[in-house]
């Protein structure tokens, strides 16, 4: 079997057989608890800094963020940005509670439809599951309730944020989903997809030039919702 | 994929006189240096980084069996499914049968260069399956039936007049005197065209930058979002990966990340970077009903243990051939098989023989820059030394040069002879070329004066110099 031949060939260069037990459960043991290795000073700022760079790395990027103050002023906001890009009144929303449980009412001419994405969509709201201020990276792990095809058929996605969920690293996002997600299938923390986005799509394959709108959405914009009382830049 | 790599010497020679190909290398030369540069210079702890991720692709190398059958249970535990494959006939195979049990008539594709060392393309349209590359690059590569000329640039060669002349000859279907004003106007053209083949395809193939062995993922990285439309939309996704892609944990992995955007395009972390973790979960309203990694070995497990097993330690981001003189002279083609650039040159002779891909790693002047560029530390010109060695010992190198490494090496056995061959060979070309300034022309070293002129020699030897500074002081 290929499977046997494969790990032989890998035992025979390293000039041993199977890893005896103790090695085994040295390596279990990493596994388990799996080391951080250096992480990049830039992200380890007082609050308020690491939204600021949150914000700056995300425009850098090329996306565009919106802070709002309340929820209750979120379906306004959207609204807002919608008209403002000359785009429909209509989003495909991520059937997620905290989404759901915004006051939609207040938006009348707002067309919100809690489903995946379709290729015909113009615009979907997505929910964040994270913010990673070091690259200005939206962490987006799939479920039930935040589906992936709303990050990528869609021309144009609008992701909701709290700004409590923004982080400085990588290794932080991933201990968020370690500590609050759990997979029914294999028990574990690891859903089926997670998408690390960072801006909107784009391609430099032409001539090496960098331009916007490639396979996925042409433009990123986060709606991020100031809940962190210690975030709020200085008055 | 076939090779012609044993014609490197003609390749090389036709790609420096191929006009095209000069303009497109000329142009985009400069940028992904320059971009490399500026995202290094923006983290501080980039060189300290390049320790931590040669250490991680070390350790794993250590214990690649281990790591392996880890990545392999937990793949299975998110009901995913392992092939493993030893040759690229296997793999072959593999992804036919999971392609034809799915009913599949169009197969969508994500970039990946496993998939061009295999030759996936070549054997699903052998039977009767349509694959369809969705890449940009690739996909212009796939129009043209040519080979990418880069690992993460595939159409480097090409100038945007090739784009236009190639969408017009393929899309017969739209108006054959449209204009394309600017690039985003031919970008908008092939996201069109390939959007039907998104929702067309029956099963989505991409490749895997990582497999991480914690949670039995595969990784992609793209900026376009191909890869993930790809992977998400059929009802099957089929990953293929060669052995050495798995890392161990998670952190391993981000800290492998924060390495590749930056010496790979210049940015700090590509658009897309996803972990995809088995098939569709319950109560899910998207992504693939079935997840399949399909395992490669084709030459890699031969490696470990010898002295080119450090190459395994590549993460494919292409800054070496960014910044080789010979890759920005000839372009990727002439290397003659799937792996351009020093990488290549490295790799290509452990994957398809030295008898057959000796040129290249004769191909490098050791100036040692795609040592210091690399990501992971891979001692690149070392290893093509080693290569050089190995043709040497096993009587490939052609006989001229043969005996005239002989010659050189009974000289700098005999230090005496050595310096007394060198004064009178300086001395005699200085006489010779005292009114000149330069040789356009000499006997015995036409290989260096076909190209450009030789300096003549000024005030003896090395060591007469070297003498004479030392009395001095």
């Amino acid at each position: 079997m290929s499977k046997d031949a494969i790990l032989t060939a890998i035992r025979r260069g390293l000039r041993r057989g199977p890893l005896p037990a103790d090695q085994q459960a040295m390596l279990g043991g990493r596994l388990a608890t799996h080391p951080r290795h250096l992480i990049p000073a830039r992200s380890r700022v007082a609050r308020p800094e690491q939204v600021a760079l949150f914000i700056r790395n995300v425009e850098k990027e090329f996306g565009t963020v919106r802070r709002v103050a309340d929820a209750a002023e979120m379906p306004a906001a959207i609204g807002e940005y919608l008209a403002a890009q000359n785009l429909p009144q209509r989003i495909a929303m991520a059937p997620h509670p905290e989404l759901q449980g915004l006051d939609w009412d207040s938006r009348p001419m707002l067309q919100v439809e809690a489903r995946r994405g379709d290729p015909q969509d113009s615009v979907s709201l997505q929910h964040g599951f994270a913010g990673i201020a070091e690259t200005g990276t939206l962490m987006l792990p799939s479920s039930p309730h935040r589906p992936t095809t709303l990050n990528l058929l869609p021309d144009t996605e609008m992701v909701f944020l709290r700004a409590s969920r923004i982080v400085g690293a990588y290794e932080e996002a991933w201990d968020l989903l370690r500590a609050e997600n759990q997979d029914a299938r294999t028990g574990g923390f690891m859903p089926r997809n997670v998408m690390f986005v960072t801006g909107p799509s784009r391609s430099a394959d032409i001539e090496q030039t960098l331009e916007l709108g490639a396979h996925g959405p042409r433009r990123l914009h986060i709606l991020l919702l100031d809940d962190d009382p210690a975030a709020l830049p200085a008055p | 994929m076939l090779t012609t790599s044993p014609a490197f010497k003609d390749n090389a020679a036709h790609a420096l006189k191929d006009a095209g190909l000069q303009k497109a290398l000329g142009k985009a030369k400069g940028a992904f240096l320059q971009r490399r540069a500026e995202a290094v210079s923006r983290l501080p702890e980039f060189e300290a980084l390049r320790d931590v991720g040669r250490d991680i692709k070390n350790h794993t190398l250590a214990n690649l069996d281990f790591y392996l059958e880890t990545f392999a249970a937990n793949v299975e535990r998110a009901g995913g499914h392992v092939h493993w494959c030893s040759t690229a006939e296997e793999a072959r195979a593999a992804v036919l049968e999971i392609c034809r049990k799915a009913g599949a008539k169009t197969v969508t594709k994500g970039k990946s260069m496993i998939s061009e060392e295999l030759g996936i393309n070549d054997h699903l349209e052998k039977h009767g399956i349509d694959p369809v590359e969705t890449d940009l690059g690739e996909y212009i590569i796939q129009l043209r039936r040519e080979t990418p000329s880069h690992i993460i640039a595939p159409a480097f060669h090409l100038n945007r007049e090739d784009w236009e002349a190639d969408f017009r000859r393929a899309h017969t279907d739209l108006d054959p005197d449209r204009v394309f004003h600017e690039r985003r106007d031919i970008l908008t053209e092939a996201r069109t065209r390939l959007r039907q083949k998104f929702l067309a395809a029956d099963v989505g193939i991409t490749g895997a930058n990582f497999l991480v062995a914690e949670t039995g993922s595969s990784v992609i990285v793209t900026n376009e979002g191909n890869g993930d439309l790809t992977q998400t939309l059929p009802r099957v996704h089929i990953a293929l990966a060669s052995i050495e892609k798995v890392v161990p944990t998670l952190e391993d992995c981000v800290s492998l990340l924060r390495l590749l955007a930056r010496s790979a395009t210049g940015q700090d972390f590509s658009v897309y970077t996803t972990f995809s973790t088995g098939a569709r979960r319950e109560a899910e309203i998207d992504g693939p009903g079935e997840y399949h990694v399909v395992l490669v070995d084709n030459g890699r497990s031969a490696m470990v243990g010898t002295e080119f097993q450090e190459m395994l330690r590549c993460i494919r981001c292409a800054a070496c051939m960014n910044h080789c003189p010979v890759y920005g002279a000839v372009g990727g083609h002439a290397y003659g098989w799937v792996y351009p650039g020093p990488m290549g040159s490295v790799l290509t002779p452990s994957l398809i023989g030295v008898e057959k891909a000796g040129h290249l790693p004769n191909a490098s002047t050791f100036c040692g820059k795609c040592e210091s560029v690399c990501p992971v530390k891979i001692p690149l010109p070392k290893m093509m030394r080693h290569w050089r060695e190995r043709e040497f010992e096993r009587h490939l190198s052609p006989q001229g040069v043969r005996s005239g490494l002989g010659l050189w090496a009974w000289f700098a056995q005999r230090p005496g002879a050595y310096r007394l061959a060198s004064r009178i060979g300086v001395g005699l070309m200085g006489l010779l070329g005292r009114h000149k300034g330069a040789f356009k022309s000499l006997p015995l070293a036409g290989g260096w004066t076909a190209g450009r002129d030789l300096p003549v020699p000024q005030g003896g030897t090395f060591m007469a110099q070297y003498a004479k500074r030392m009395r001095n002081r």
